[in-house]
C-alpha cells in the first residue's frame, strides 16, 4: 500500500479510537481536581492491547504486507488514537493547579509505570499462548 | 454532532502523528525512538495554548472538544510510549527506558505550561 493509502488507513483507525476516547470521557467526567480516572483507564488499557498487538504480529513475522497493514490501522490508528498523552498531561496540570501536587506527581508516575507494565503484561501473555500453541504441534500460522 | 467532528478530528490527528513520526524517525540517528516524544511534546504544546486561549477568549466547550479531545487527542499517544519503554527494557538498557519515558514527560509537562502561558497572554 502506498504511503497516502497507509496515512488513510491510520486516519480511520484513529477516528474510531478517538470516538471510544471521546465517548468514555463524556460518560465519566471528572473535576480538575479529581484523579482523572477515565483517561487513566484508557491509557492503561490501551497500552496493554498495543503490547499484546505488537508482540503478536513480531511472533507471526517481518513487519510487512498484512501484518504492516494490521499494525498501522489498529495499533497506529485505533490503540493510538484511543490513547492520549496531550489531555493526559493538561490533567496533570489542572490537578497541580487545583493544589494537589501530590495528587499530580502520583497521577503522572502511576500512569506511566502501569503503562509499561501493562504494555508488558500484554506481550507476555500473547507470547505464552504463542509458545503454547506452537508446544502443541498447530505451528505459527 | 459536536462527537463525530471530534472523532473526524482524531483521525486528522492520527494521520498527522504517522506523517510526523514517520520523518522524525527517518532522520532520527539515535538507537532510541524519538517521533513519539516531538509527537506528544507538540500536541501538549499546542493543547495548553488552545486551552488558555480558548477559556480567555470564548469559553471551552465545542473548540476544547474537537481541538483538545479529537485533533490534538488523537495526534498524541500514550500507548506507543508504554511500547518503546518497554522495548527499551526488553533490551536490557534501563536506563534509556527510565530517560525515555520520564524525559517524554518532563518535556510535554513543560511545553504545555509554555502553551498555557502564551495562550494566556496573547490577546
Amino acid at each position: 500500500m502506498r504511503f497516502v493509502g497507509l496515512a488513510l488507513l491510520v486516519a480511520a483507525g484513529a477516528t474510531v479510537g478517538t470516538l471510544l476516547r471521546a465517548s468514555i470521557e463524556l460518560a465519566f467526567p471528572h473535576t480538575p481536581g479529581e484523579w482523572p480516572w477515565a483517561t487513566f483507564a484508557i491509557n492503561v488499557v490501551g497500552s496493554f492491547a498495543l503490547g499484546a498487538l505488537i508482540e503478536a504480529l513480531a511472533l507471526r513475522g517481518p513487519d510487512t504486507g498484512r501484518r504492516r497493514t494490521l499494525r498501522l490501522g489498529v495499533g497506529t490508528g485505533v490503540v493510538g488514537g484511543f490513547t492520549t498523552y496531550s489531555t493526559f498531561v493538561v490533567e496533570i496540570d489542572q490537578l497541580a493547579g487545583a493544589g494537589q501536587a501530590a495528587v499530580a506527581v502520583a497521577y503522572g508516575l502511576v500512569s506511566i509505570v502501569l503503562g509499561v507494565v501493562a504494555a508488558a503484561i500484554g506481550a507476555g501473555a500473547v507470547a505464552s499462548a504463542f509458545g503454547r500453541r506452537e508446544a502443541d504441534g498447530q505451528g505459527a500460522a | 454532532m459536536i462527537l463525530v467532528l471530534t472523532a473526524l478530528a482524531g483521525g486528522l490527528g492520527g494521520a498527522l502523528r504517522f506523517l510526523v513520526d514517520t520523518g522524525v524517525q527517518r532522520g532520527n540517528r539515535t538507537s532510541v525512538p524519538l517521533g513519539t516524544i516531538i509527537v506528544n511534546a507538540t500536541a501538549c504544546l499546542v493543547l495548553g495554548f488552545v486551552t488558555a486561549y480558548a477559556s480567555a477568549h470564548f469559553g471551552s466547550g465545542d473548540v476544547r472538544s474537537i481541538l483538545g479531545v479529537g485533533l490534538l487527542g488523537g495526534y498524541s499517544t500514550f500507548s506507543t510510549a508504554s511500547v518503546e519503554a518497554l522495548g527499551l527494557l526488553r533490551k536490557g538498557r534501563w536506563l534509556a527506558a527510565i530517560v525515555h519515558a520520564g524525559g517524554m514527560l518532563v518535556v510535554c509537562i513543560g511545553a504545555s505550561v509554555l502553551g498555557l502561558v502564551a495562550g494566556a497572554v496573547i490577546p
